[in-house]
């Protein structure tokens, strides 16, 4: 146990948080903003989960039933917006703000004014996508790539699209400019770079990935906007522009993008399966340099989401070399997730259920990724549900398995109180029948020949789409079993011990602060042998 | 049974994380062509590769799970790094790469060689239907949903699904050509961007407006092979699919010939006046296959989206206006100028002036057509 506060210094007492429901307004503290956008993240994922059973309901069988096709693409299309931009990367940056500063050591976020800020914006970002189901012509429903001329056609939506991508891009670069901020300047003494828990690392690189890539998909979609309303034509051909061009900028944002959403959840996992092994991380300095090296990749392979788009060979050949070669430093990965849980000493509490579980999904998702990433083989693949099956493999296992690992990891730390292990077992299980159920009939569909964004189908694809259906919803209603375990946790869970899962005061600095931690924390570092204890320096010093 | 039989492959194979082939189209078909069959050989060879990399990694995890667990082994290891096999396990699989890269990028190579072609025949994409023009005949025809399935799959139909043939699979004029030839396929689109697939032929290929891709397939085996369109296209993207009726050169020449003198006596009628039931008649027809899509068979369109046809401004209005609109589109329309023959044009102009209670009376004649098409420069 640390002394967390100085007694001496009563000062102290005036920094409490604000009384009333104004506190979440106007609040700086890295904890309350943390859990603001944790709860949005959770809102957000119900409506993008709720647009998604929609679309399962719809394809349960064939035949149209409930939605006309154009609100159908409207759907799948703020399905994914909203997932993506409202309920993933946001609950990364919950935690991030939650988790860094008392993770090196630090009092808060380094620039706590614009933090509040970040997240406001975000919330009317938010907002201001939603509010196009409201309009005449409906939401955008040309994919959440938003291709032209298709997403330009016609379409009352695009402005308000493009100003809410504005808004979340900028909320996006403030987050991640006082991530990295925080990270270089804020770390206590002794905390090197190469003793940050990984959680850290990863997302010090994310926040880099983002400030790089956000221009480019702002820019892309400003110049959608003066495509459609100001008479230029980057975008259209019979102005001398090419349509092509966008889908080469969106997915310089696109590709990294997906980078983003899984290389914190790459250090969530990287955080939480050592405390259950109770051992240290696997090759820690091969972790931080195969992080670096995936940044770095995605943001040369981008094209690979353009196979068909009748590149010049050299391209085709270049874009499936450089994509394969991001095998090897996920692959580097697993086997240390893998080499960590060796010669443990394993438990398998809900966290490590779910980065287990991400640990097994996620690599299915990298084997088609292997499939998907063969330039002639994807000519098949590609736009059919196979690719729908991959990236849902990638990206609900990489987005919130370890979301939902690290809420149970961390969630006693914050309450104080423990979670129902029972109700969270069930949580886990019934998402991952769920979620099996859902997706790996798709690979089948999707190389059977069904093409991806389609809300009605021949016969022959009838049953796995049933299939499929009921795994969504299995997979959406045991969600609510999260909920109501937050929930209950908060209200009546079992008062935890300061150091939470036995063993982990060693594995991180946030377990040698008080269940619940005080508003403010690490306002002294914490001492040097502290971060010796909790990181496996004096082993590696030989 | 055979669904519990699916059921059971499907739980399986979740678990094995792997495909196999069976009866079930649980597997890429392995296709007609030279190229398809490659594919599914690429692909089959990464699926093994996939599975033993899946055995040694998960077998790993799951031994520890089992063997290293707490009550088991309550007094973990202490290492955690070790340079020699971190170094094999990032060689090995840069290895493992190399090996898979070496076929792909033959196969890559071989897609792209669309040169020495016996014939060519262009795919034109349309919101939402495809136009087959044969290059060297000079000739094309559109090819939409058929009507059948076209009016099960509107929503409250009533019609099943289940009891249209080839639900969504069947169009009114699939694309005819011959077998054991080399076909260059050049893809483009008159608006948004489309995807021309027939997953038994091995590939897909992007169809953009104003740029022209190719792709080609030498097709050995004569049958019917369906395809749809996989790149989203707005409202009805899932209703255009693609059928290929691949026959014997003989048959093919013998199409080829009847085509031909159907053409010539299309041409023909072109020139002669036609009566307002022909009209109507025909242009029902059109209109179904056409016009529907958007407008609806109603003729009262999207709110929003779509405007109608019955009581408009425009089909109840001035008559040069109209075919000017038809010919030349407006907004998201494309014009139908090239897309039509001068009968059909005549005979939906006519349609849509009379039907859904516009009855303006008015007759729209092909030669009248002809002489609109031929001011606007489409006359060849």
């Amino acid at each position: 146990m640390v002394s967390v506060t100085n007694p001496i210094d009563d000062h102290e007492h005036h920094h409490g948080p604000a009384k009333g429901w104004m506190r979440w307004i106007v609040t700086t503290n890295h904890k309350d903003i943390g859990t603001l956008y944790l709860v949005f993240a959770l809102a957000m994922l119900f409506v993008g989960g709720m647009f998604a059973l929609t679309i399962r309901a719809e394809l349960f069988r064939p035949g149209l039933q409930l939605v006309d096709p154009e609100f159908f693409n409207s759907l799948t299309t703020m399905h994914a917006l909203i997932m993506v931009f409202g309920a993933v990367m946001p609950a990364f940056v919950g935690f991030a703000n939650w988790m860094i500063p008392m993770m090196i050591g630090a009092p808060d976020m380094a620039l706590p004014r614009m933090n509040n800020m970040s997240f406001w914006v975000l919330v009317f970002a938010g907002l201001l996508l939603l509010s196009t189901f409201f309009m005449e012509g409906g939401a955008p429903a040309a994919g959440w790539t938003l291709y032209p001329p298709l997403s330009i056609q016609g379409a009352h939506n695009i402005p308000f699209v493009v100003f809410s991508v504005h808004l979340l891009g900028i909320s996006s670069i403030m987050g991640s400019i006082n991530i990295i901020v925080t990270i270089l300047n804020m770390r206590a003494p002794g905390m090197t770079l190469m003793k940050m828990p990984l959680f850290v690392w990863t997302w010090l690189i994310t926040a880099f990935l983002l400030i790089s890539v956000l221009p480019v998909f702002a820019a892309a979609v400003t110049m959608l906007l003066t495509d459609a309303h100001f008479g230029t034509s980057f975008f259209n051909a019979a102005g001398g522009g090419d349509p092509v061009l966008y889908q080469h900028l969106f997915w310089f944002f696109g590709h990294p993008e997906v980078y983003i959403i899984v290389l914190p959840s790459f250090g969530l996992v990287s955080t939480i399966v050592p405390t259950f092994s109770r051992k240290h991380l696997f090759g820690y300095s091969s972790m931080v340099y195969a992080t670096g090296s995936i940044a770095f990749l995605s943001m040369i392979v981008w094209a690979h989401h353009q196979f068909t788009v009748g590149m010049p060979l050299a391209g085709e050949l270049f874009f499936m070399y450089a994509t394969l070669l991001i095998a090897v430093p996920t692959g580097v990965k697993v086997f240390n997730w893998i080499a960590t849980m060796w010669q443990g000493s394993i438990t398998l509490e809900t966290p490590m259920l779910f980065s287990v579980g991400f640990i097994f999904l996620f690599t299915l998702g990298g084997f088609t990724g292997l499939m998907v990433a063969m330039a002639p083989a994807d000519l098949q693949y590609h736009d059919s549900y196979f690719v729908v099956a991959h990236f849902h493999y990638t990206l609900v296992v990489g987005g919130t398995f370890p979301v939902f690992a690290a809420t149970y990891y961390w969630l006693p730390k914050w309450t104080g109180h423990m979670y129902d292990e029972n109700l969270a077992k069930l949580h886990f299980w019934l998402s991952f029948i769920g979620f099996n159920l859902t997706f790996m009939p798709q690979h089948f569909l999707g190389l059977a020949g069904m093409p991806r964004r389609i809300p009605d189908y021949a016969i022959q694809f009838a049953d796995f789409n049933m299939m499929s259906s009921i795994g969504a919803f299995i997979l959406g209603l045991s969600q609510l079993i999260f909920v109501y375990n937050i929930i209950k946790t908060i209200r009546s869970g079992d008062p935890v011990s300061d150091e939470v899962w036995e063993g982990a005061e060693n594995m991180g600095l946030e377990w040698n602060l008080p269940s619940p931690p005080p508003y403010h924390t690490f306002q002294t570092p914490p001492d040097a042998y502290l971060i010796d204890k909790v990181t496996a320096t004096e082993v590696t010093m030989r | 049974m055979k669904r519990l039989q699916q059921l059971l492959a499907g739980i399986v194979l979740s678990g094995l994380g792997t495909v196999v082939h069976a009866d079930y189209t649980l597997n890429m078909p392995v296709g007609v062509t030279e190229l398809s069959r490659e594919t599914y050989g690429l692909h089959m060879m990464v699926i093994y590769i996939c599975a033993a990399i899946g055995l040694v990694v998960f077998g790993a995890m799951f031994y520890s799970i089992y063997a290293f667990r707490k009550e088991k082994h309550p007094v973990p290891a202490t290492f955690h790094e070790n340079s020699k096999i971190e170094i094999l396990w990032t060689i090995i699989p840069f290895l493992i790469l190399i090996a898979m890269v070496y076929p792909a990028t033959d196969l890559t190579i071989k897609h792209y060689d669309t040169e020495n072609a016996e014939m060519t025949i262009k795919i034109t994409g349309y919101q939402w239907r495809w136009r087959y023009d044969y290059v060297d005949e000079g000739f094309g025809f559109m090819s939409s949903l058929k009507a059948d399935s076209n009016a099960a799959r509107q929503i409250d139909s009533g019609i099943s699904p289940r009891k249209v043939h080839n639900y969504l699979q069947a169009v009114d004029h699939p694309l005819v050509i011959p077998v054991n030839t080399k076909i260059r396929f050049l893809m483009t689109s008159a608006d948004v961007i489309h995807a021309w697939w027939v997953p038994e032929f091995g590939w897909k290929r992007d169809a953009i407006p104003g740029f022209i891709t190719d792709a080609w397939a030498s097709i050995d085996k004569v049958g019917i092979y369906h395809g749809a369109c996989a790149e989203l296209c707005g409202r009805d993207h899932g209703f255009m699919p693609i059928v290929v009726d691949v026959r014997s050169k003989e048959d093919y020449q013998a199409w080829l010939a009847e085509k031909k003198l159907i053409l010539e006596q299309d041409n023909a009628q072109a020139d002669r006046v036609w009566s307002k039931n022909e009209l109507m008649v025909k242009g029902k027809d059109i209109y179904l296959s056409a016009c529907a899509g958007c407008h609806q068979p109603n003729g009262e369109g999207i709110k929003g989206s779509f405007p109608a046809i019955k009581a408009s401004p425009v089909a109840t209005g001035d008559k040069d206006s109209h075919i000017e609109l038809v010919l030349e589109g407006k907004g998201a329309m494309t014009g139908f100028a090239e897309a039509l023959s001068p009968v059909e044009l005549a005979a939906v102009i006519t349609y849509q002036r009379n039907a859904f209670e516009n009855n303006s009376g008015d007759l729209v004649q092909p030669a009248k057509i002809k002489e609109w098409l031929e001011d606007l420069g489409y006359d060849e």
